[in-house]
This record gives structure tokens, C-alpha cells and sequence, in this order.
């Protein structure tokens, strides 16, 4: 596999179109048999929880819940993808989050006063809505530095900057809520054309993200660190650079997801969202984004989003009498994590294995003396 | 003076170093540090955290990571009270709470290895989804409810109140409770395997370099299997421990408690990419970690400020070891280009 790996790239010195095409084969194309699989089990839950409760979850208010819900999740889970593709992770997305709806909400306190004007009002949103952005940015810059610069595992790096930004939010604080004004909460619970705003949010920058992975020169250098870091680095490519720009992604991803949240709560305080770390790798796992980096796609983890809400919600309906309704979702999380692991461990297996026999054909059809070599 | 300069370089010495220091400075500022009741106070908390760091120590230095262990403690722990609160268990032993909570342990544990062994899993992203999944299967089909000491078994009771030695002093007695001598026990084993057994030397190599050790004839699936049972067994019994100093039955207890743990194991020198870790310089950074959350209410610092403290302990603990790596492949180069320069000078 490794080899076959450094052969392509090998390849790709005299054609830069291999590595391309390589790129193509990393990121499968839409009707790929894992995508298919993906939407046949959102059908399934679909499906099921139609019949055992129409009247509450066959409803257009219904929707509209769950796509409120599921847009800042979406952010963050798509944030936790891009780090998963590079061969990492990011365990600070939910904390970073926090942080930037808290500043954020802080400056407007600041800003906007009881007897501002409409132009105060507007200097003050677009002001608290940059220190958000901007805390995403250097929370992103400081987890890309100590992972690509430092060399400090993701996993360890992540952990601690996570306690950071959460202790710092925890100190600025003092661990109680900050609360929003009136104004910015068009962001979390607006509705433009009959869509809500969030999933707009949300479907706009999946889709540039989409187009930045698959047609951008960084987006295939993404790939390929996290398939072979080695055989990238030997290719010329900086993988340094790269590492240190899919954090940024990461973290300014969730900086967006604390704005969003910070609209639909009107408040921010650190303990929000204690469960979304898990969700949003579930998600993302769930979407075929393989946790050893190097393959997974941004269509995947929308469809899993889809899927994981719908359960979400479904969970809720069914158990909406039992107070342990949480606990069981917090089981259902767990379980569900661990049969997508092992399902997809089953299926690339098999890949590997069809992509191993047919690698061996093309070379005993090539020349049967070089193939007895190879062999 | 060179052997004085090798101690140094150790990581161990260095951890030993800045603890000392930093209860020096803290005693300054407030003297209460060094009474006999914040002794006690201190060995309690490193006690709980001590246990449990043993377990992560293995998984790190097998280059795992394992994040399940307060879920399983508390489950296991949680789980046994339960039981035997219904079979109306009175006997005086502490045996069968600490076998039953340890076996809990040890069985949750098996489940971590099977997804981790058998299917090649990255470890954090397995034992994410168990803790959720052993936390979430207790509050849901258990129970979620407290035990307050009066509702505990009788022998958990008795045990929470043993005490090895009790001090009076002017705001009352305080006392060493006998679970230090299970730390004991158990880092002993941990250090005695990772050192003298072909066991701890598969531990050591599967982390270092997985294809060298597989090619070397290490069956790294036995010993996943071993280490991530042995994590369950210790956390079974860790919880039972925490149990028993709290003297209360908490199904929400120990709620991100993985990441001190793993902070202090980091701090001690062990890591995650390397093969590398000691019983000892984890045992010190848990007293690091320890002494900095109780010291900082001591020095006056709000506790909200505490985390912070803890992840750039995390980032500390992970960086300092890179560093030196780095500085020692710098003098390297320095020492190969003076002696290039002297035989060229030489020659000419």
C-alpha cells in the first residue's frame, strides 16, 4: 500500500495530472458504494421513524427544528473532518467555540449600549463578529503551531489547547453566562426563503470547502499527508504549511459555530455543548472520513449529520416520557461510534483487497518476466 | 560532574525538581501548604489519580490513548454498590466490593480491547465511544441516583472510615486513609512488569515502532488485549477506591478526570509517539498535577483559572521531551562539524 503509494507519486513528478487523478481515487465520487450505504441508512431511520411517530416528526415544524439543530453541529463535525483528513484531530473545536461566542457576546456588551443608535448597533455586530472570527484564527494558527511546528502529537496538542481556551473562557467569566443582544440572534434562528438561516450558514461553506478539497492544490496536498505524510513530504510538498492551514480551517470553522450558537441561545458560557466532541466525530466517522486520515468527504459527513439528527430526534420522540432520555442518547452515541468503526473497517478491508488484486493483474498483464520480479 | 549532569538530564529529576520549587514557593506565600492536613488532603487526591494514572501510563506507552477510565470506574464502582445494596450484601469484607468492582472493570475493559486489538482501531476514538457508551448504558439501565454514606453497604462504609494514622491538630483530626497501600501495590506491579517482564518490554516496543516489534515477535494483539484488561481491572478498582474516600456512590463522579490523569502521565516524561515512560515520573506528575489544583486555591488564584493551568501543564509535558530531542540533534551536528573542521585543518 505504502509502496504503491510512493509509486504514484513517484509518477506524479513527470505528470502533475497523476497526482490529481490519485486525489480523485482518495475522495470518491458521489455515487461511491459507502455514500450509498450512508443515505440507505438515513432512508432506514427515515423511515422508521415516520411510521412510529407521523404526527411528530412528519411535520414541517419538525424540520425546521432539526435543521436549526443540526447546522452548528454540522460546522463543527466538518471542522473535526478537515483535521481527520490530515492523518489528526481536534479536540479543541467545541472549546474554541465557546470562547469566540463569549468574546464575541463580551464585545457587544461592550459596544452596544442600552441607547446605541441603528449605526452603533451595526459597527458593534460587525466588530464582535470579527474577534470571534479572529479568535477562531489564533486558537487554529496555535493548535497548526504546536502540531505542525512543534511536532507535539494532535490528540496531546488538541487536549491541552481544548483546557485552554476553556479555562480561558472559564476565567473571563468566572464560569457563569454572557448573554447576546437582540439583533445578532437573526443568525441562529433567521429564516430566509422558508430555510433557516444557520443551515444556509452551513451549506455555503460546506460547499466551498467541498470545492476547496477537491479542486485546489491544497485540498489534494491534504489528502496525501494524510494517506502517507512520508511520501508527501518526499514529493515536495510542505506538509507543515498544510497542517498548519487545515487547523486554521478547523478553528475558524468553530469560531463560526460559536457565532451560530451564540445567535440561536443568545448566550455563551463554557459548559455548552459538552457532547459535541463526540457527535461531531461520530458524525464524521459516520460519513466515511476514515479516522487514519487520507480519505472522506465533505458530501459523507452532511449525510451523516442528516442521519445522527434524525436518530437525535427520533431518540427524544420515543423516549419522550422516560427522564433518561439523555442517558440513552449518550449510549446510542457510543454504540452507533463503534458499529460504524467496525462496519468500516469490513468495507475498506474489502477495498484494499479488490485494489490489491487488480493491482497484481495489471502487472502480470504489463510484462510476465517484471511481474515475476515484482512478485 | 558527569553523573551529576546525566541525573539532571533526566526527565524524572526534573519533574522532582520543579516540585520542590514549587512547594517551596507556595509555602512561602501560604504556610498552611505544609501542615499535616494538607498532606493528607494531598495524598488523598493523588491517591485516586495515582491509580488511574498507572493504567494510562501502559496504554501511552503502547502508544494508545484511553479516555474511557472514568467511565468505567464509575460504572463498575457504581454498579457493584447497586448490587449489592439489592442483595442486601452485610458481610464486613471489602473482597467482594473491590473483586466485583474490579471484575466490572476487567470486563469493560475486554471491550476496549476487542474493538482496539481485533480491528486495529485508533484507540482514542474507540475508547471516546465506550465511555459514552458505558456511562450512558449505567445512567440508562442502572440507575442514576446517589448512595450517600448511610445508604452504602456496610463494609464500604466500615472501609471509609479506617484509617492508618490519625493526627490531631488544632482543626481537628486528620487521617491517612489504607488505599494509599493499593497505589502502592499497584504501581509496584506496573513498575515490576514494564521493567523485568517480556511483557512491559512488548508494552515498551509496540509503542516505539509497531512493525519493528511485530517483526521482532511481538504478539502485539495479546499484548493489546492484556493491556487494555488491565485498565479495566485498575479502573474497577480505582472506582471502588473513590467510592470509598468520598464515601458516597456518584454516578456523575470523575467527569473529565481522563485528562488530569493523562496531563500528569505526559508530564512525567511519557510518550505518545515514542515508546517512552516511567512508573516513577508518572507517579510524580500526578503529584505535580495534584499539588498545583490544590495549591492554587492556597496562593489565591480562582479555581475557574485551574484548567488553564492544566492544559499548558499538557503542552509542557508533551513539549519539553521534543525540545531536548531537537537540542540534542543540534549539538550533534555542532560536534560533527567542529570535527570535520579540526581533520580538515588537520590535513591542511
Amino acid at each position: 500500500m505504502e509502496f504503491d503509494m510512493a509509486d504514484k507519486i513517484e509518477q506524479s513528478k513527470q505528470s502533475p495530472f497523476e497526482i490529481f487523478r490519485y486525489s480523485q481515487k482518495a475522495a470518491p465520487g458521489v455515487l461511491s458504494g459507502n455514500i450509498l450505504r450512508l443515505l440507505l441508512m438515513v432512508l432506514v431511520i427515515f423511515a422508521v421513524m415516520s411510521i412510529a411517530r407521523p404526527s411528530a416528526f412528519l411535520t414541517p415544524l419538525n424540520f425546521r427544528s432539526m435543521a436549526f439543530q443540526a447546522s452548528e453541529i454540522g460546522l463543527l463535525a466538518i471542522a473535526i473532518a478537515i483535521a481527520m483528513l490530515s492523518g489528526g484531530i481536534d479536540l479543541s473545536i467545541v472549546s474554541t467555540a465557546n470562547l469566540a461566542g463569549i468574546l464575541a457576546a463580551m464585545t457587544l456588551g461592550a459596544m452596544v449600549t442600552a441607547d446605541a443608535t441603528g449605526g452603533q448597533v451595526t459597527s458593534g455586530i460587525v466588530v464582535a463578529l470579527g474577534v470571534a472570527l479572529l479568535v477562531g484564527l489564533v486558537a487554529g494558527l496555535f493548535n497548526g503551531f504546536l502540531i505542525a511546528y512543534l511536532g507535539i502529537p494532535p490528540i496531546l496538542a488538541t487536549l491541552g489547547t481544548g483546557l485552554i481556551y476553556r479555562g480561558l473562557g472559564t476565567g473571563l467569566t468566572g464560569g457563569s453566562t454572557v448573554f447576546g443582544i437582540r439583533q445578532t440572534q437573526f443568525i441562529g434562528n433567521g429564516v430566509v426563503l422558508g430555510i433557516p438561516f444557520p443551515l444556509i450558514i452551513l451549506l455555503v461553506i460546506a460547499a466551498i470547502l467541498a470545492l476547496v478539497l477537491r479542486r485546489t492544490r491544497f485540498g489534494v496536498q491534504l489528502y496525501l499527508i494524510g494517506s502517507n505524510p512520508t511520501a508527501a513530504r518526499f514529493s515536495g510538498i510542505n506538509n507543515r504549511r498544510v497542517l498548519l492551514i487545515s487547523y486554521v480551517i478547523a478553528g475558524v470553522l468553530a469560531s463560526i459555530a460559536g457565532i451560530v450558537i451564540l445567535g440561536r441561545t443568545n448566550a455563551a458560557n463554557v459548559d455548552f455543548g459538552a457532547p459535541y466532541v463526540l457527535l461531531s466525530i461520530l458524525i464524521a466517522v459516520l460519513g466515511d472520513v476514515d479516522p487514519y486520515g487520507g480519505s472522506g468527504t465533505i458530501l459523507g459527513v452532511l449525510i451523516a449529520l442528516v442521519g445522527v439528527q434524525f436518530l437525535s430526534t427520533g431518540v427524544n420522540m420515543l423516549l419522550f416520557r422516560s427522564s433518561g432520555a439523555n442517558f440513552f442518547k449518550e449510549f446510542t452515541w457510543g454504540a452507533l461510534l463503534l458499529v460504524v468503526l467496525v462496519v468500516n473497517y469490513y468495507s475498506r478491508h474489502r477495498q484494499a483487497r479488490i485494489r490489491t488484486v487488480t493491482t497484481v493483474e495489471q502487472v502480470v498483464e504489463a510484462s510476465p518476466e517484471e511481474s515475476q520480479q515484482a512478485l | 560532574m558527569l553523573r551529576l549532569r546525566k541525573l539532571f538530564a533526566r526527565h524524572e529529576m526534573l519533574i522532582a525538581l520543579i516540585i520542590v520549587v514549587f512547594s517551596l514557593i507556595v509555602g512561602a506565600i501560604n504556610p498552611r501548604f505544609f501542615s499535616v492536613a494538607n498532606a493528607f488532603s494531598l495524598v488523598r487526591s493523588a491517591t485516586i489519580m495515582g491509580v488511574f494514572s498507572m493504567g494510562a501510563l501502559i496504554v501511552i506507552i503502547s502508544g494508545g490513548i484511553d479516555v474511557s477510565f472514568p467511565g468505567i470506574a464509575v460504572a463498575a464502582a457504581y454498579t457493584t454498590t447497586e448490587l449489592l445494596v439489592n442483595w442486601g450484601y452485610d458481610g464486613e469484607s471489602m473482597l467482594l466490593p473491590f473483586a466485583l468492582s474490579g471484575f466490572l472493570g476487567l470486563l469493560m475493559g475486554l471491550i476496549n480491547a476487542f474493538f482496539i486489538a481485533r480491528f486495529k482501531l485508533p484507540t482514542f476514538i474507540v475508547t471516546l465511544g465506550t465511555l459514552s457508551l458505558f456511562r450512558g448504558a449505567m445512567l440508562f439501565f442502572v440507575g442514576s441516583d446517589y448512595y450517600n454514606a448511610r445508604e452504602l453497604p456496610i463494609s464500604i462504609r466500615t472501609y471509609s472510615a479506617e484509617s492508618i494514622l490519625t493526627v490531631e491538630t488544632a482543626r481537628g483530626t486528620t487521617s491517612l486513609h489504607p488505599t494509599i497501600f493499593i497505589l502502592i501495590a499497584i504501581a509496584l506491579l506496573t513498575w515490576f512488569v514494564l521493567r523485568y517482564t517480556m511483557l512491559g518490554r512488548g508494552i515498551y516496543a509496540i509503542g516505539g515502532d509497531r512493525e519493528a516489534a511485530e517483526r521482532a515477535g511481538f504478539n502485539i494483539n495479546r499484548t493489546q488485549w492484556i493491556i487494555y484488561a488491565f485498565v479495566g481491572l485498575n479502573a474497577g478498582i480505582g472506582g471502588m477506591i473513590v467510592t470509598a474516600l468520598f464515601r458516597q456512590a456518584n454516578p456523575f463522579a470523575l467527569v473529565g478526570t481522563e485528562l488530569e490523569v493523562i496531563a500528569a502521565v505526559v508530564l512525567g516524561g511519557a510518550a505518545l509517539t515514542g515508546g517512552r515512560g516511567t512508573v516513577i515520573g508518572s507517579l510524580l506528575g500526578v503529584i505535580l498535577i495534584t499539588m498545583v489544583n490544590n495549591s492554587l486555591i492556597l496562593l489565591g488564584i480562582p479555581s475557574d483559572w485551574q484548567r488553564l493551568v492544566v492544559g499548558f501543564l499538557i503542552l509542557i509535558g508533551a513539549g519539553i521531551p521534543l525540545l531536548r530531542a531537537r537540542l540534542t540533534e543540534r549539538r550533534i551536528a555542532e560536534r560533527r562539524r567542529l570535527e570535520a573542521q579540526a581533520s580538515r585543518s588537520g590535513a591542511a
